[in-house]
């Protein structure tokens, strides 16, 4: 690979754009192409398949055939709570390979020693997260309890299509959850994106446990999404 | 340290631009069970200094020894591995697996 390709692969992958490297296995001609730019490719189906999967892989036969290095964000995890669940949450996600990071304008919650592993961000969500920038790639899971620092960041996180979004709380609390979220004008379909109960139901008691079920239920909208998920990422 | 896909490829730009001969391996196509998926990557330098991982560490030995001579050549070339055959004491992979490795210098 040359290398000012790598590095405006690199420069891409930074600033989270998808894009895809294109090897000719033949010839070992190479050439980035950024997501924006599959529509003049020759290879355009075959890029946009490989942008919708996220997967690697040999395309064509032959003299045709080349390798599409495909890069999409590496998966992000906003944490809204730096609460004693987001403290098993955080390292896990960490190893997992989450870009993981934690909100709470609570500053007596959301403090460096309590998250050694991760940045954490001691602001509201409406100040905070038009930095961050939510987008597809990101998960949020939402678990403060307090409708006054979960609601901002949920309303923000369905806009954005965040690929899995969670909320804690009971089925009760989270009927009244999505009546006030419906007052934002979210249809029934939007709000059935939310999960809640969060995490998968593998009888979870004690908060690092919790945090299990929650990475374990990210993992699977990353890698086994709904199909109607699928079908708006591929949109 | 644990070494991401994003610290694979950021390493192989860095270690070039400190002047380091540098080779990139990928996955290329996997049959049966393997342990890396395709478009895993693996950074080399010419002293053999590594980053990444191409297998379950089974053949990252093997694609470092490559490596090193297509740095020296700058002529990309595709590897392929299988069942080990033990009483050879060649490299191979224990899953059973193939795996398929194109390795290039990063230039």
């Amino acid at each position: 690979m040359r290398l000012d390709l790598l590095a405006s692969f690199n420069a891409e992958r930074a600033v989270r754009r998808a894009c895809v490297v294109v090897t000719a296995l033949g010839s070992g001609d190479q050439r980035l192409v950024r997501a924006a730019e599959v529509a003049d490719d020759p290879l355009a189906p075959a890029l946009r398949a490989a942008l919708a999967s996220g997967r690697s892989g040999v395309v064509g036969e032959g003299a045709e055939r080349a390798f599409l290095t495909v890069e999409i964000p590496a998966p992000r995890l906003l944490v809204i709570g730096a609460v004693h669940i987001s403290q098993a949450l955080a390292p896990m996600a960490a190893i997992a390979g989450f870009d993981t990071t934690i909100l709470d304008p609570r500053t007596a919650f959301a403090t460096a020693e309590r998250f050694p592993e991760v940045p954490v961000i001691a602001e509201w969500p409406d100040v905070a997260l038009p930095a961050y920038g939510l987008d597809p790639f990101t998960a949020m899971v939402a678990l403060t309890h307090d409708p006054k620092i979960d609601d901002p960041a949920l309303v923000e996180a369905l806009k954005a299509g965040c690929f899995y979004i969670g909320a804690l709380g009971s089925r009760r609390t989270h009927a009244k959850r999505l009546d006030r979220l419906a007052a934002h004008g979210f249809d029934a379909q939007t709000l059935a994106r939310l999960h809640a109960p969060i995490g998968l139901d593998i009888g979870a008691a004690s908060p690092p446990e919790i945090a299990v079920a929650v990475l374990a239920e990210v993992i699977q909208a990353l890698r086994k999404p709904r199909p109607s998920q699928a079908a708006e990422a591929a949109a | 340290m644990f070494a991401r896909e994003d610290d694979v490829l950021a390493a192989a730009e860095r270690w070039r631009r400190d002047g380091r001969g540098v080779a990139l391996a990928t996955v290329l196509e996997t049959w049966g069970s393997a342990p890396r998926p395709v478009g895993s990557h693996l950074v080399i330098d010419e002293t053999g200094n590594f980053l990444g991982s191409v297998s379950g560490g089974c053949v990252e030995g093997a694609v470092v020894n490559e490596a090193i001579d297509v740095i020296a050549s700058g002529q990309p070339r595709t590897l392929e591995f299988g069942v080990a055959d033990e009483a050879a004491w060649t490299v191979g992979l224990s899953c059973g697996g193939r795996i398929c490795v194109y390795v290039e210098p990063v230039m």
